[in-house]
């Protein structure tokens, strides 16, 4: 643990985020199904899953910003239904879209959001000064926003979050739409985080970012947690990579299942109407072995592919479905993504 | 260091006490939250000058227009006489119907201003929350400036001389600003329940309209007929306009500027509240 320097005061101290039951409903769509979570302090908690899983609802009702109709919720030991507004001093939250103010400078904003709680006029001044530099946007501490790349934009709206060092940041997939180089950079700015004391709950759509930086992982589907774990044991589930087999014959299936158990002792997916067939390595060296074994046994390829567990597998590890059917409306963004 | 941020320190210490956190912002907090919203309303306006059009152009045009139009009718005399008679009576109508049109703005931009990110953030701070509301209207309180005085410099141009003299008209203006910032309210609640920017406008004209021309703003009551005449009467519009002629013509305090400001302390009693819970229901 982190924080082994915190003098704990009792349990509640200990614990962040505490949550039990939480469901949200919107008309006939239940986004949140009763879901409970707790987070230690100091600790980094990833919720995965996909578009319309319940993450971001989730954490909107934990962060004051959507009421709750079910469940109770507590952060260090206050509640977020009865004391709005004690919760709102405790959290820092960063949302998918930059919530800055495009028609201010970065110094404008990161000033602005200091005013507004509490800090004086030179002691907001500071704090911003201080934090533009912290994320590298001293240069641009005076220009306009609009001039800003989405990186530039996602790092300001982390510091805006951090200006009264909250002790509990919620991060909703902060690194959607980043090129893999600046989700580099954002993802060593959250671990520095976690490194000043913070607890932070993040959520994302990516489960190498989940791995990267979670301590524990949560998989939502449908507004329901369907596992959750450290990232080697969400791992451990789907191995360290998958091997995708299209077959010939459909018919096949059940006999190329059949090899697979025999000779690695993996326990394939199966996918009948693609006539496709998932296969977990723990050793990437293991694809050859079932590959030989599969010619041996007669059962013909059309295709075949090596690769890393993704949201997907462990999707249809865990559930038996695709991330992808989720939301129809979200598919084709999730492959876009994958 | 403020009280009511966290501590640096604390995060790394003992564990804080957060129960001890204010349960609420005070009152001093709310106005500072207010100040410093409306300061970043003013950036924003020095960012966009067209902002400033209709408190700039419309006084200009639409004095000029109404005093040329309507004057001879009003009054019965004929040619710039009758313009002349007529200015004691449209420049302080035209002062509150301009002030009104300023207000519809107000609505407008918050609508626009709360569908961008930037909203967002003020949701999730521990801020007041009529603090994100009354930001930008005491911003606002320029644009009332600006529109004020301009009216009250073409009037003189045109040859207005206003018989309460300078007390007279600053007193009026102020007047006008107070009118404006209350009246906004009723607008900024459009602004929470709208669809769009473009709906609250519309919706926004739909009460302007009947507000300021139903009034005593550019005729006299006595000329319309009865039922007209009663709703005119009463029509808070019409206290504040009759409230703004009693100062800037006859540098007297009467009872009107009480009825003016009863009736703005009326329309805040009612909206301010609507608005604030329409705007946290919103969000």
């Amino acid at each position: 643990m982190r924080n082994d320097h915190t003098t704990p005061a009792g349990p509640i101290a200990d614990t962040a985020v505490h949550a039990r039951g939480l469901v949200k409903r919107f008309g006939d769509l239940t986004a949140v199904d009763g879901i409970d979570l707790e987070i230690a302090r100091g600790e980094i908690y990833g919720v995965l899953g996909p578009n319309g899983a319940g993450k971001t609802t989730t954490l909107k009702m934990l962060a004051t910003l959507l009421p709750m109709d079910e469940g109770e919720a507590q952060l260090f030991g206050v509640d977020v239904r009865r004391e709005p507004h004690r919760i709102r001093q405790l959290i820092g939250v960063t949302g998918q879209y930059a919530s800055v103010d495009e028609n201010l400078t970065a110094m404008e904003n990161l000033r602005l959001f200091g005013r507004l709680q509490g800090l004086s006029g030179t002691r907001s001044r500071k704090v911003a000064g201080e934090l533009l530099e912290r994320f590298s946007l001293q240069d641009a501490a005076d220009r306009p926003l609009e001039k800003f790349s989405g990186g530039m934009r996602r790092r300001l709206d982390l510091a805006a979050s951090l200006i009264t060092r909250p002790p509990l940041i919620f991060l909703d997939e902060p690194t959607t739409g980043l090129d893999p180089r600046t989700r580099g950079e954002m993802w060593d700015t959250i671990r520095d985080l976690v490194e000043s004391g913070c607890t932070v709950l993040l959520t994302t759509q990516y489960l190498d970012e989940a791995d990267q930086l979670a301590d524990r992982i949560a998989v939502i589907d449908r507004g329901v947690m369907v596992a959750e774990g450290t990232a080697d044991h969400l791992k451990s589930l789907v191995g360290v990579s998958t091997l995708q087999l299209d077959l010939t014959d459909a018919g096949t299936l059940p006999a190329a299942a059949d090899v697979v158990r025999r000779r690695i002792g993996a326990e394939p997916v199966l996918s009948a109407e693609r006539s496709r067939i998932n296969v977990p390595l723990d050793d990437a060296d293991d694809a050859a072995e079932v590959l030989i074994s599969l010619r041996e046994a007669g059962v013909g390829l059309a295709g075949m592919s090596l690769s890393k567990p993704s949201l997907d597998e462990v999707f249809l590890t865990l559930t038996g479905h695709d991330a992808a059917d989720q939301n129809e409306t979200t598919t084709t963004t999730n492959e876009e993504v994958a | 260091m403020a009280t009511t941020t966290i501590a640096p320190e604390s995060t790394t210490a003992a564990a804080p006490q957060f129960d001890t956190l204010p349960a609420r912002p005070s009152v001093q907090d709310t106005v500072s939250q207010t100040m410093t919203l409306a300061w970043r309303a003013l950036i924003k306006m020095r960012r966009n000058v067209e902002q400033f059009f209709d408190v700039t152009i419309q006084p200009l045009l639409f004095t000029a227009m109404f005093a040329f139009l309507f004057g001879g009718a009003v009054t019965g005399q004929h040619g710039s006489d009758g313009v002349k008679a007529y200015l004691p009576m449209i420049i302080t109508g035209i002062l509150g119907q301009t002030v009104l049109t300023a207000c519809i703005a107000t609505g407008t931009q918050l609508r626009e201003d709360m569908d961008k990110g930037v909203f967002d953030r003020f949701k999730v701070l521990p801020i007041a929350r009529i603090a994100p509301l009354a930001g930008p209207m005491v911003a606002d309180l320029v644009r009332y400036l600006i529109a004020s005085t301009l009216t009250f410099a073409t009037g003189i141009a045109l040859g207005y001389r206003p018989g309460g003299g300078v007390p007279g008209v600053v007193a009026s203006i102020l007047l006008a600003m107070v009118a404006g910032w209350s009246l906004a309210w009723v607008f900024t609640w459009v602004g929470t329940i709208g669809k769009n920017a473009t709906s609250v406008q519309g919706i926004s004209m739909i009460i302007m309209f009947p507000l300021t021309f139903m009034s005593n703003a550019f005729v006299p009551t006595s000329t319309m007929p009865h039922w007209l005449k009663v709703f005119a009467d009463i029509n808070p519009v019409s206290h504040i306009i009759s409230a703004i002629r009693d100062l800037a013509n006859n540098g007297a305090v009467t009872g009107q500027v009480g009825w003016a400001l009863l009736g703005c302390a009326v329309v805040i009693a009612i909206f301010a509240p609507l608005s604030v819970r329409s705007f946290n229901k919103h969000m």
